[in-house]
C-alpha cells in the first residue's frame, strides 16, 4: 500500500516542541531517513537550499540578531560554539612589569589588562597578524617575536599631587593627577609593517577607552610593557570575540478557541508587552458558524501579534479560564541568534567567520580521512 | 608478512614464473607482485622510498583521524584528535541524513582527553569510510549555502533599513 505524503499541517506539527504546564514533548528532531515509512529525508543540498532561510532582525557592529530557519540544532549549535571558542582575536597575553607600586597586585593587574578588548585595522588583524608560538627551546623566546605575530603596548602612569586643586577639595581625581588609570592610557608601540596596517583610525586601541584599570595615590606608579598575541576563546575567554553568542527557539502560541472580553485582557497580561494584541471581533467573524465568535461582534478578542518577543513563561497555562484554549510550543528549526561583539570584529562578520571555520574544519578532516585510508 | 616470504622463495624457484599464472589469485595487491617478479631490487627500493615520503608528510601535518581496531568495512569507529562537540554533533547529523547509514553516533569518552569518537554502521553497498567522507563533503556544501544565504539576508536587511 503506498504511503500518503505528509500534509503541510503534519510537517508543521512535527517541527513544534510542545510546552505544557509541567512537561515538554517532541524535543528531538525526527527528520532522518527510515523514520517515516515512504518518506525520504536523506541529505539533499537542493532541498536544503530551498527550505533554509535567514532573516535579519538587527545588524549593528556591537550587536546582531538574525534567525536561521530550516536547519538542525546540531548545525546551529556548531556555529554558536565556534563563535565563542574558535574565532581568533588579539589580546594582551604577556605583561612585563617594570614597576608597580599601586595597591593592585602584579598578577591581578596583568589579568585585568588581559581582559580589555582591543580594536584595530581589520586587514591587519585578520590577514597580516599570524599566530605566535612559544619556541620549544625557551632560550630562543626573544627570537620569536616579529611584527606579524606580536603587538607591543606600554602603560606608564605616575600619580602626583595637583597643585592647582582648590583648597578643601575631596575628589581624588581633582586632588591628584592620574588618580585613575584608564584603558585609554595604554600606548600602542608599532614596529615594522605594523605602521602600515595600524595607523590613524586603524591603530590598536582599547574598544572602550573608559575601562578603569587601577586607582593610584600620590607617589604610586605603574610602569609596564605588554605583548599582544592572537588566540582563541577555547584557550582563554579573553580571546573570545563575542560577549555573548546565543540562540533561542522561536516561540509558538496557538489560540485554539476564542478568548474574549476581560479574559482577553488578562490573557495579554500573561505575556510580555507586544506579544498578544486585542482586536474587535468583526461582523463577518461573528456571522461565521462554528467560529466560536457567534454573537460576540464588537467584543475584544486576543490575537497573537509577535510571538518572537515571548519568553514562554507558561503563565497563561496556570489559569483555569484559558484551559484548552491555548497551546504553547517552540519551533525546533527556527533559531533566533543574538551575537554581541566585543568590538574587534563586526558582529555579523563573526558569524560568517564561524561558517567559514566549520567548512575549513570539514575540509581538513576530509583530507585527513583520505590520508588515513591511503 | 606473506609478501616477504614469497620474495625469499623467488630466487630458489627460478622457473616458477609460469606456474604463478596458474596459481590461485593472491591476496597481495597485483601490481606489487608484478613489480617484484621482474625487478625485485628496484621494486624494493621504491617501496622504501614511498614509506619515507609518507612519514615526511605525516610529520608536516599530524594525522588526527584514526580507524579504531575491531572495525569491518560496514561498521567502523573513528578517533578524531582535537575535535569536540562542535564538529562531532554536526558531523553525526549529516551522516545520519545519509540513507545508506544504519547507525551513527559520536562520543567524547573522557573530557580531559581531547578525543572524539565517531561510530558509523552502514548497510551493504557502501562503507563506513565512504559515509564519513560523504558526511564531511555534505557539511562543506551546507556551509556554502549558509554563507551565501547570510550575505543575501544581510544585504536585503541593509536595503530595507535605508529605504
Amino acid at each position: 500500500m503506498p504511503h500518503k505524503p505528509p500534509t503541510q499541517e503534519e510537517l508543521e506539527r512535527r517541527k513544534i516542541v510542545g510546552i505544557h504546564e509541567e512537561t515538554i514533548t517532541d524535543v528531538s528532531s525526527s527528520d532522518y531517513p527510515h523514520t517515516y515509512p515512504g518518506e525520504d529525508h536523506s541529505w539533499d543540498i537542493e532541498s536544503f537550499k530551498r527550505n533554509f532561510r535567514i532573516e535579519f532582525h538587527q545588524n549593528d557592529p556591537f550587536e546582531a540578531s538574525f534567525s536561521l530557519i530550516g536547519c538542525d540544532a546540531s548545525i546551529a549549535n556548531a556555529f554558536r560554539r565556534i563563535m565563542i571558542a574558535d574565532i581568533p582575536t588579539l589580546a594582551i597575553e604577556t605583561v612585563f612589569i617594570n614597576n608597580n607600586t599601586s595597591v593592585i597586585q602584579d598578577e591581578v593587574l596583568a589579568h585585568r589588562l588581559g581582559l580589555i578588548p582591543f580594536k584595530g585595522g581589520k586587514e591587519g588583524l585578520h590577514k597580516f597578524l599570524k599566530w605566535w608560538r612559544k619556541p620549544e627551546d625557551e632560550s630562543q623566546i626573544n627570537n620569536s617575536y616579529y611584527d606579524f605575530n606580536t603587538v607591543s603596548l606600554r602603560l606608564e602612569v605616575k600619580c602626583e599631587h595637583n597643585e592647582k586643586a582648590a583648597a578643601g577639595e575631596t575628589d581624588p581625581t581633582k586632588l591628584y593627577k592620574h588618580a585613575h588609570v584608564y584603558a585609554r592610557d595604554i600606548e600602542f608601540c608599532p614596529v615594522g609593517r605594523q605602521e602600515k596596517y595600524f595607523s590613524g583610525d586603524n591603530a590598536i586601541a582599547p574598544v572602550n577607552p573608559d575601562i578603569l584599570i587601577a586607582k593610584l595615590r600620590p607617589g604610586q606608579e605603574i610602569s609596564l610593557s605588554m605583548h599582544m598575541h592572537k588566540g582563541v576563546g577555547s584557550d582563554h575567554a579573553k580571546f573570545s570575540p563575542v560577549a555573548t553568542a546565543s540562540y533561542r527557539l522561536m516561540p509558538v502560541i496557538k489560540i485554539e478557541r476564542p478568548i474574549l472580553g476581560k479574559d482577553a485582557e488578562k490573557f495579554a497580561k500573561c505575556f510580555p508587552k507586544g506579544v498578544i494584541g486585542l482586536e474587535k471581533v468583526t461582523k463577518q467573524e461573528a456571522a461565521r458558524e462554528g467560529s466560536g465568535y457567534e454573537g460576540h461582534a464588537g467584543e475584544v478578542k486576543a490575537v497573537v501579534v509577535d510571538p518572537m518577543r515571548d519568553t514562554v513563561s507558561r503563565e497563561c497555562l496556570r489559569h483555569a479560564e484559558f484551559k484548552d484554549k491555548v497551546k504553547l510550543g517552540r519551533r525546533r528549526d527556527h533559531f533566533i541568534f543574538l551575537v554581541e561583539s566585543t568590538g574587534q570584529w563586526e558582529s555579523d562578520a563573526i558569524f560568517l567567520e564561524a561558517v567559514a571555520h566549520l567548512k575549513k574544519k570539514a575540509q581538513d578532516l576530509e583530507k585527513q580521512v583520505i590520508n588515513m585510508v591511503r | 608478512m606473506p609478501r616477504a616470504k614469497s620474495k625469499k622463495e623467488e630466487p630458489v624457484e627460478a622457473g616458477s614464473d609460469v606456474a604463478m599464472e596458474e596459481a590461485p589469485p593472491s591476496h597481495q595487491p597485483e601490481s606489487r607482485d608484478d613489480m617484484s617478479v621482474d625487478q625485485d631490487e628496484n621494486g624494493d627500493a621504491e617501496d622504501v622510498e614511498d614509506e619515507e615520503m609518507d612519514e615526511d608528510e605525516e610529520e608536516e601535518e599530524v594525522q588526527r583521524v584514526r580507524l579504531l581496531p575491531g572495525s569491518t568495512p560496514t561498521a567502523a569507529s573513528f578517533e578524531f584528535l582535537n575535535e569536540g562537540h562542535t564538529l562531532g554533533n554536526a558531523l553525526r547529523y549529516v551522516i545520519m541524513k545519509n540513507p545508506d547509514v544504519e547507525f551513527c553516533a559520536y562520543a567524547i569518552p573522557h573530557p580531559s582527553e581531547a578525543k572524539m569518537n565517531v561510530r558509523i554502521q552502514t548497510f551493504e553497498g557502501t562503507t563506513a569510510i565512504q559515509a564519513l567522507e560523504k558526511g564531511l563533503r555534505d557539511l562543506q556544501e551546507l556551509c556554502d549555502v549558509v554563507s551565501d544565504k547570510f550575505i543575501d539576508a544581510r544585504e536585503r536587511f541593509a536595503a530595507s533599513g535605508s529605504s
